[in-house]
């Protein structure tokens, strides 16, 4: 068995099998979020591959890549946001820091 | 029980498909058949001075599959006898064929409203430098394929230069009237540069608009979304880069029944360069005849008879009915 293989994202329906009804609310929830709204689709798909970086599914960056594209953004547009979720996540990084100066004061004299 | 469904083979030329097409529209109760004959697309030849990756038609400078003018005054006489209201000339660059000024002048005479696909930089080949002020003589509508306003995805698709060289053709364009909101028609197309879909075009239009002015100060008039038909060149493409089963199974997955009736070929009869015709250029390019019962040429043609056909189809018609649809025209639904 191997794992993430790319077939996989095509067969996402595949997880109904078992509790049909939990993954149709699941999906009904998910495209609800896709949907234009006071976000448009294009600014959705760019938060959606921002967010893929920082929990770094592959699933998901393979998706919002395609997503963005077919939203009209380009390469430009996604790079920027795959730098300011990094930037986030390497602020939230740096920031526990200061739980290391914390901690190494406490016992320090 | 789910009825099996035959999966249409891949050929050489012909890509395949999870399901076939006349299927698909079974599922949906649907039947494609013509609805008229408004448009004579004709396509004058092969050749073109770019050789965009893309391609649907395998155009390039090496071709010499070009239109007669013999051919092209079977194309007039119909168009005067059965005073068809469009005609939309496409290739190749049409421009470089010796009977494309006649043809477009003898089309407005009769009346007729020309379309022509015209690529831009074809107007910067020797004998060519006066085509804004020739389109803008016999009111015709511009059609040109600009696929980002960027140009590194720009000459991704169509060759190194072809940028920058468009947008010294939109400049030209834009000097003599066209795009500018006096009535000489400029519209852009829009095609993706690689293996996904079109956006939405009003979204996407309105992008190209903004940048197209902010960046270069050029204007058009209305963008059309056009989707990469999975045929000839970029078919070639997708089996290379390992996406035709991908492309096919999202083309698909995002079939829009609401697109059928607005199909390019349920008013459209295409002509190839020896006269033959077919229910579209992409038809033309996979050598789908038209019905078998019906004339095959353009000298027998009576858009009567062809007006409630039925429509030859493959597997490459997803590309037409993929989301908001495809046509010549852009999006559909």
């Amino acid at each position: 068995m191997a794992y993430y293989e790319e077939e996989h994202l095509g067969h996402f329906a595949d997880m109904g099998q078992h509790r049909p009804d939990l993954f149709q609310k699941f999906m009904a929830w998910y495209q609800a979020c896709q949907e234009d709204g006071a976000l448009s689709r294009r600014e959705k798909a760019l938060i959606g591959l921002a967010v893929a970086h920082v929990i770094q599914c592959p699933y998901c960056i393979d998706a919002y890549s395609q997503s963005c594209l077919e939203s009209g953004s380009n390469m430009e547009q996604m790079t920027e946001a795959i730098h300011m979720a990094s930037a986030i996540r390497g602020g939230a990084a740096l920031i526990h820091g200061l739980q290391a100066h914390q901690s190494v004061n406490k016992v320090s004299m | 029980m789910t009825q099996e469904l035959p999966v249409v083979q891949s050929s050489r030329r012909e890509v395949s498909a999870p399901i076939a097409f006349e299927h698909k529209l079974a599922q949906h109760n649907l039947t494609l058949r013509a609805a008229g004959v408004e448009t004579l697309q004709v396509n004058v030849g092969k050749l073109c001075n770019q050789v965009c990756k893309h391609c649907h038609v395998d155009a390039g400078p090496k071709r010499t599959e070009v239109m007669t003018g013999e051919t092209a005054e079977q194309v007039l006489t119909a168009l005067r006898r059965f005073r068809i209201p469009v005609l939309d000339i496409t290739g190749g660059a049409p421009e470089l064929n010796p009977s494309f000024r006649h043809l477009v002048a003898e089309a407005r005479a009769v009346g007729a409203r020309v379309m022509v696909r015209h690529n831009l930089t074809v107007m910067f080949e020797p004998g060519q430098e006066d085509l804004p002020e020739f389109f803008r003589e016999h009111g015709v509508e511009v059609v040109s394929s600009l696929p980002y306003f960027l140009e590194q995805q720009t000459d991704a698709q169509r060759g190194h230069g072809v940028f920058e060289k468009s947008i010294a053709a939109l400049r030209r364009l834009n000097a003599v009237g066209y795009g500018v909101g006096d009535g000489l028609i400029l519209n852009l197309v829009y095609n993706p540069v690689g293996a996904f879909l079109p956006p939405a075009q009003s979204l996407i239009e309105t992008d190209f608009k903004r940048e197209l002015l902010a960046r270069h100060g050029v204007t058009f008039d209305h963008l059309y979304t056009i989707t990469n038909m999975p045929i000839r060149r970029f078919l070639d493409y997708l089996r290379r880069s390992g996406n035709e089963e991908r492309y096919m199974q999202k083309l698909v997955a995002a079939f829009n029944p609401g697109t059928v009736a607005g199909l390019m070929c349920r008013t459209l009869v295409s002509v190839d360069w020896t006269g033959r015709l077919y229910d579209c250029d992409f038809n033309q390019m996979l050598d789908l005849g038209i019905d078998s019962s019906l004339p095959q040429t353009i000298a027998d043609f009576d858009p009567a008879l062809f007006a409630v056909r039925p429509i030859i189809t493959g597997a490459h018609c997803f590309g037409c009915t993929a989301g908001a649809g495809s046509s010549c025209g852009g999006a559909v639904a």
